[in-house]
């Protein structure tokens, strides 16, 4: 019998040898996948034809790198890992980490010389290197800030770990003034600082915000009761209606319309969930993706009340409780009031601050709820329906209420998106925006706050970071816009979350009461539910 | 039952249960009662039907005929077949715990308890809104909650893994902190389904403990269990079931003498229930033995479509056809058809001893020689008919 076995496995392959043979084997797969992708593509001529361009030149550099890089990862990459792995003899130390070896104090001075440089030089810059370099060097930059702050981070890991909700909330809340004085110092005045804090404010910080209040808003539905929601969406859209209807035809202020918009999103959550009530699993995604796609179709064919796909325009902004108005034509416009210049910012980082109270309100709603009877009946739900009807939970109210409440801050946010925007349609509330909000709940770690905020971050904050890369047009030419591979860069994210964390970045579950000491509960023995 | 007891000393009395699933019953006519602050046992061979009395009794399944009474301590009645399925647990206070175990397996020990207090907690914390507000009230009810638990953690032997998920407790304390959950409901009935299974001898000792200990606080405990041990050392009452029916009621020393029973767990030697049953005239039997086709099933006389449907000759689930097991099968009936028998016949006395003998030769139960033989509880398929009456089990 021995001798049928192959003489291959009598010679271990060297891992050069490997690594070559894998290499093209990754290469002749790359090839075989993107031959059609990359290799042809179909366009228009001038005069509107149809016609075939062919691009062997990106399909042979792709392949080429494919395998180049899995010739690396084999031949270097696969050892060295090992390697941290094995102690040393004499010692019986493991060899330092890949993070201790990469956070190195040189490391951070030349990262904090560089940034502060490229500070100093910033409105030079263009003159100095030309706007080609000038682009990489702000890359440069960002790269270095973000070096640095990563290492202040490494190395007091364990006060940030001990103090994560108090330092996390206190860098929100001190975000948008950092954001308003760096750049003040770097423009040098303060309407320039204001002028600048736009984008960062609006397109960051308000941005990754509302998706953070949605997620931990599906995460009451999804990752304590265990209820697969595909039509969250739904219950921001009835929100952004309720506000922009109610506001543009009577005239109500926000601070009435936002209890109002989430009393309504709670009640649609309610009628959803009486229908849904004895489905579980696969079944219950269906009927509610189905119920998101109900409630959009209505926005667009109930012309006369939500103006079809036109959508409403003319939303009242938010005013500060009444007493400061954002307008700049009335007569209690913010400007007036206190004596400071006229800024369209100054909204801005009003929004910022409402939407971030907005946030809290819900993280604080969801903690007290966790450590109530009916969070952990919720919780209790999705571990297992049948025992907690043996204990005498009225499970219908109860997965209704979770219904309720995850629709109601749903409807929060949609209101505070349609006051955002001044404008809403039926666009805004695609199906792509529920998958967007759950793919955030379940990278983030079902039933963790703190992981499904990171996770808004990471794939929020992303998408909009790849608006910023503009210098990657000079080298992938005028016609390459970064931001259209924010699709790619979010199942990248999935797949590799994924293959890394299966339960998402932080998949054990925190215990609401403890006898003697709180431990969490590993994401091996929590269930994700069955609907 | 000697005395027929007052209401007021029974907690639980099941009156002409019957539950039926499609053509099948699986409890037909059932009747007994459990008293007050007794552990009363409920066995009976695999596929008895005991697990489908307790779903009956706490809600999971409503009964198709019957009535399920539970008298509680302080003189409320309660008709459990017409409850909705939480509220059994709610207001007429029966806790269950499951044969294989249902734990919150995410959740530490001490939330486990927690939830199954969620209906005092529920009213304390205002149905939520008193405790959203951290309202003292709540804080104190909820300190209480924590305090029982505790109670029943030290109970059931569990307190120093308080903090564990349940879902890492060795199989044995899973079944301990199931029971231990039950009784933070604040049970008057405990029903338990098969505690013992999978259980050492020291573990099924644990929790012979336990359960004398719940029983000493006055809660009154129905029993499912296949181990012996268990049943003849705690229960006070024993009911034995088979194929749906009840064969024997009484105390644990009656119970274990009823030949009966006996028959039921060790069955009965097959070439002798032929005999008997024979001279008994049983009609399956006979027919059996009589190899002509099936006149009232098979196909008609007559080959024309007229002579009556297609489907009588074919398909025998019509509506409302009771699916019962068939004759042969239920061993205790054996015992009765051959006491019949006996009495009947009193030259065959020498026959007698041979129903007590039963249990000494369980190695009669040997695979049947005879395809046909009724005792298999294969209904008619096995039958040389069975062409004919095929297409049911």
């Amino acid at each position: 019998m021995a001798a049928t076995v192959s003489s291959e496995r009598d010679t271990v392959a060297t891992p050069l040898q490997r690594a070559f043979r894998e290499a093209l084997y990754a290469g002749a797969i790359s090839l075989g996948l993107f031959v059609l992708f990359i290799g042809l593509r179909t366009d228009q001529n001038i005069s509107n034809e149809l016609i075939l361009v062919q691009r062997w030149g990106l399909l042979a550099l792709v392949v080429i790198a494919t395998a180049v890089g899995r010739f690396l990862y084999v031949a270097y990459g696969q050892p060295f890992l090992a390697s941290l792995k094995v102690a040393d003899i004499d010692t019986g130390l493991l060899p330092e980490t890949m993070a201790a070896r990469f956070f190195r104090m040189p490391f951070f001075i030349a990262a904090v010389v560089i940034a502060a440089l490229l500070f100093v030089l910033a409105g030079s810059l263009d003159g100095l290197l030309g706007p080609d370099l000038a682009g990489y060097a702000r890359f440069v930059r960002a790269l270095a800030i973000i070096y640095a702050v990563a290492w202040v981070m490494y190395y007091f890991r364990a006060f940030i770990h001990a103090h994560f909700s108090a330092l996390g909330i206190s860098a929100l809340a001190l975000y948008p003034i950092v954001v308003v004085l760096v750049l003040a110092l770097v423009t040098g005045s303060m309407a320039g600082g204001f002028q600048g804090s736009l984008k960062w404010v609006d397109n960051f910080g308000i941005q990754i915000l509302i998706y953070v209040m949605l997620a931990w808003g599906l995460n009451i539905v999804i990752g304590l009761a265990g209820l697969l929601d595909l039509g969250y969406v739904a219950f921001y859209a009835v929100g952004a209606y309720a506000y922009a209807l109610l506001g543009t035809h009577f005239g109500l202020s926000f601070w009435i319309l936002l209890p109002a918009a989430g009393c309504m999103a709670a009640f649609w959550g309610v009628m959803l969930g009486f229908p849904v009530l004895r489905l579980r699993g696969d079944y219950l995604a269906i009927v509610t993706l189905a119920f998101g796609e109900i409630i959009r179709l209505v926005l667009i064919n109930w012309r006369e009340v939500t103006n079809g796909s036109a959508g409403i325009s003319g939303i009242p902004k938010v005013s500060f409780f009444g007493l400061m108005s954002f307008n700049v034509s009335d007569p209690n416009y913010i400007a007036k009031v206190l004596p400071i210049a006229t800024s369209g910012a100054y909204y801005k980082i009003f929004l910022y601050y409402l939407i971030l109270g907005l946030c809290l309100l819900t993280a604080f709603v969801t903690v007290r709820l966790r450590r109530l009877p009916v969070g952990r009946a919720w919780e209790a739900l999705r571990e297992d329906e049948i025992a907690c009807r043996s204990l005498g939970i009225n499970t219908t109210t109860t997965k209704l209420t979770a219904f309720a409440t995850g629709a109601m801050f749903g409807g929060f946010a949609g209101s505070f998106f349609a006051a955002r925007q001044g404008f809403v349609s039926p666009e805004s509330f695609v199906f792509l925006e529920s998958a967007i909000v759950l793919a955030i709940v379940v990278l983030g770690g079902m039933g963790s706050l703190v992981g499904i905020a990171i996770a808004a971050l990471v794939m929020i904050g992303g998408t909009e970071a790849l608006r910023e890369l503009d210098f990657l047009k000079r080298v992938f030419g005028p016609d390459f816009t970064p931001e259209l591979y924010r699709m790619l860069l979010f199942g990248m994210a999935m797949v590799i979350v994924m293959l890394w964390k299966p339960r998402g970045f932080v998949g054990s579950r925190e215990p609401t009461a403890f006898l003697k000491q709180r431990r969490a509960v590993s994401a091996s023995f929590t269930k994700e539910g069955h609907g | 039952m000697n005395a027929t007891p007052s209401s007021n000393d029974l907690i639980l009395q099941v009156e002409h249960l019957s539950m039926k699933f499609g053509g099948l019953v699986a409890i037909g006519d059932l009747s007994f009662q459990a008293r007050r602050g007794e552990i009363t046992a409920l066995i009976g061979p695999n596929g008895a039907g005991k697990t489908t009395v307790f779903n009956c009794i706490t809600g999971f399944y409503k009964p198709t005929e019957g009535m399920i009474t539970l008298n509680r301590n302080d003189g409320s009645t309660y008709l459990l077949e017409r409850l909705p399925n939480h509220e059994i647990p709610a207001r007429a206070k029966v806790a269950r715990t499951f044969q294989n175990i249902r734990l919150f397996s995410g959740m530490t020990l001490l939330e486990n308890l927690l939830v199954a207090q969620h209906n005092k907690l529920m009213k304390a914390s205002g149905y939520t809104l008193l405790g959203l507000f951290g309202f003292p009230s709540y804080r104190q009810a909820s300190a209480e909650s924590i305090e029982l638990a505790r109670h029943w953690l030290e109970k059931a032997d569990l307190v120093d893994r308080a903090d564990d998920p349940a879902g890492d407790l060795p199989y044995g304390a899973q079944r301990r902190l199931e029971i231990a959950r039950a009784m933070c409901t604040g049970p008057e009935l405990l029903c338990l389904d098969e505690p013992a299974a999978g259980l050492n001898p020291k573990e099924s000792a644990a929790l012979n403990e336990l359960l004398m200990g719940i029983k000493s606080t006055g809660t009154s405990i129905l029993l499912i269990e296949h181990d012996m041990s268990v049943v003849m050392q705690i229960s006070d009452h024993v009911v034995v079931l088979e194929y749906g029916r009840k064969i024997s009621d009484g105390n644990p020393a009656s119970v274990r003498t009823d030949p009966r029973v006996i028959a039921a767990y060790l069955g009965v030697d097959d070439e002798e229930v032929e005999t008997v049953l024979t001279e008994v005239g049983d009609e399956d039997v006979i027919e059996q033995l009589d190899t002509g086709p099936d006149s009232a099933h098979g196909p008609g006389n007559s080959a024309s479509m007229m002579a009556g449907p297609v489907s009588d000759s074919v398909e025998h689930a019509n509506e409302g056809e009771r699916v019962t097991v068939s004759k042969g099968a239920s061993k205790a009936a054996q015992v009765d058809a051959r006491a019949t028998s006996i009495a009947s016949k009193p030259q065959s006395a020498a026959k007698s001893g041979t129903a007590k003998a039963a249990p000494d030769k369980p190695a009669a139960k040997a695979p049947a020689a005879k395809a046909g033989t009724a005792s298999k509880g294969k209904d008619t398929a096995a039958k040389p008919t069975a062409g004919k009456r095929g297409g049911r089990k």
